[in-house]
């Protein structure tokens, strides 16, 4: 293999900037190439480390790509069944109320399946953090419709494109929640540019810190590609997003706390 | 010029090829190799040595995590 290191004189510990935070193992990630699926874990483990609570935070984990989550980071984590996060969620932040918890859910997770178990997290305000990938579309079994597809988005199930008169509308999930007493802290955000990035940091960080003063359930959507599903090149597939998704799915806090 | 210099160290065996570095790159010195990596993935690399500022967008936005960066002050 040919040598692609250049300024081979640069590369000494006090001139490193930015490496992979360590809250993530070395294992490979078994996502497509371009998921956003592998930012938002690399973001929400950066957050974990600077924050120093590797040792202090539990993660549930979904059913969908994102199933075998628990093989990327290195904390405490629990699997739940289909759409289950939430009720896992506010199980093991009730018995061990001193730990962060968050869960972490696909669409056809946290908004087909496990609808109800989103709602009632959320209504009860469970000191929880929720992180919602977004994709339209259900990602791990094939690309079918999701409740999120958009009107007129193409997937296995919908080949001529979402039809509302047949198909029904598609379901902002996060206007939903934000409505209710018991969150905090609603929020859209995306991973696929380097502000993006930065903005959702600051987000998950912010989320953190409001369950750390349990200040209810804090709820961040991160609108993502599923370029696989989609069918395009992972560029194309977050352009198409910048495009039709965000339009649809505006970025930004759609609830945030009143300062004290 | 620039005050401050950069580089990247990708992991060209765990890198997937996305290009999402690419397009996040201010200065446009990322390249994808002509060969490819033993997953089958061509894989990004630094076609300037005096272009790269260390900013770290490139590595932000990797999907994978599979950049490092490295910065220094010259002149
Ligand atoms: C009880 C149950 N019903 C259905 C399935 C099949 N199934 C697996 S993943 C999935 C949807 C995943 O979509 P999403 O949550 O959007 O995740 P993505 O893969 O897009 O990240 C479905 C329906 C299942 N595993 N268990
Ligand atoms: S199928 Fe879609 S959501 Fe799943 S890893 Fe591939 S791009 Fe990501
Ligand atoms: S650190 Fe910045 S300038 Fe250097 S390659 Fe990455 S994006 Fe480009
Ligand atoms: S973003 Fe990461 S995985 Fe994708 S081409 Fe660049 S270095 Fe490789
Ligand atoms: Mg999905």
């Amino acid at each position: 293999m040919a040598e692609k290191v250049v300024n081979q004189e640069m590369i000494k510990p006090e001139n490193l900037v930015y490496q992979k935070t360590k809250v993530l193992n070395d294992n490979v990630m078994h996502y497509c190439p371009g998921c956003g699926h592998g930012t938002a874990h690399r973001i929400i483990a950066e957050v974990i480390e600077e924050m120093d609570i590797q040792s202090e935070i539990i993660g549930i984990a979904p059913v969908g790509c994102s199933v075998l989550m628990y093989n990327y980071f290195n904390v405490d984590m629990q699997e739940a069944a289909h759409g289950r996060a939430p009720a896992v969620g506010t199980a093991v932040k009730r018995l061990l109320p001193e730990k962060f918890v968050f869960t972490y859910q696909g669409d056809g997770d946290l908004a087909a399946i496990g609808t109800a178990e989103t709602i009632h997290a959320c209504n009860r305000g469970e000191n929880i953090t929720m992180f919602f990938i977004n994709n339209g579309i259900y990602g791990m079994t094939g690309g079918q419709m999701a409740p999120t597809t958009l009107e007129g988005m193409k997937s296995s199930t919908s080949p001529y494109g979402r039809d509302i008169p047949m198909m029904g509308n598609p379901l902002k999930m996060t206007e939903l929640v934000a409505q209710l007493p018991g969150t905090c802290y609603v929020t859209r955000q995306a991973v696929h540019d380097p502000s993006h990035v930065r903005k959702t940091k600051k987000a998950v960080r912010k989320a953190l810190e409001y369950q750390k003063k349990n200040m209810g359930t804090s709820f961040i959507e991160i609108v993502s590609n599923c370029n696989s599903g989609w069918k395009m090149a992972p560029v194309e597939a977050n352009n198409w997003m910048v495009e039709n998704m965000f339009p649809f799915f505006p970025l930004g806090d759609l609830k945030v706390p009143e300062e004290k | 010029m620039a005050k401050v210099k950069g580089t990247i160290v990708v992991d060209i065996e765990k890198c997937k090829g996305c290009e999402i570095c690419v397009t996040a790159c201010p200065t446009s010195v990322i390249s994808m190799s002509v060969e490819v990596n033993g997953k089958g993935y061509p894989y990004a690399y630094l076609n300037d040595p005096d272009g790269c500022t260390g900013c770290s967008n490139c590595a932000i936005v990797c999907p994978d995590g599979v950049i490092t960066v490295y910065r220094q002050k010259i002149g």
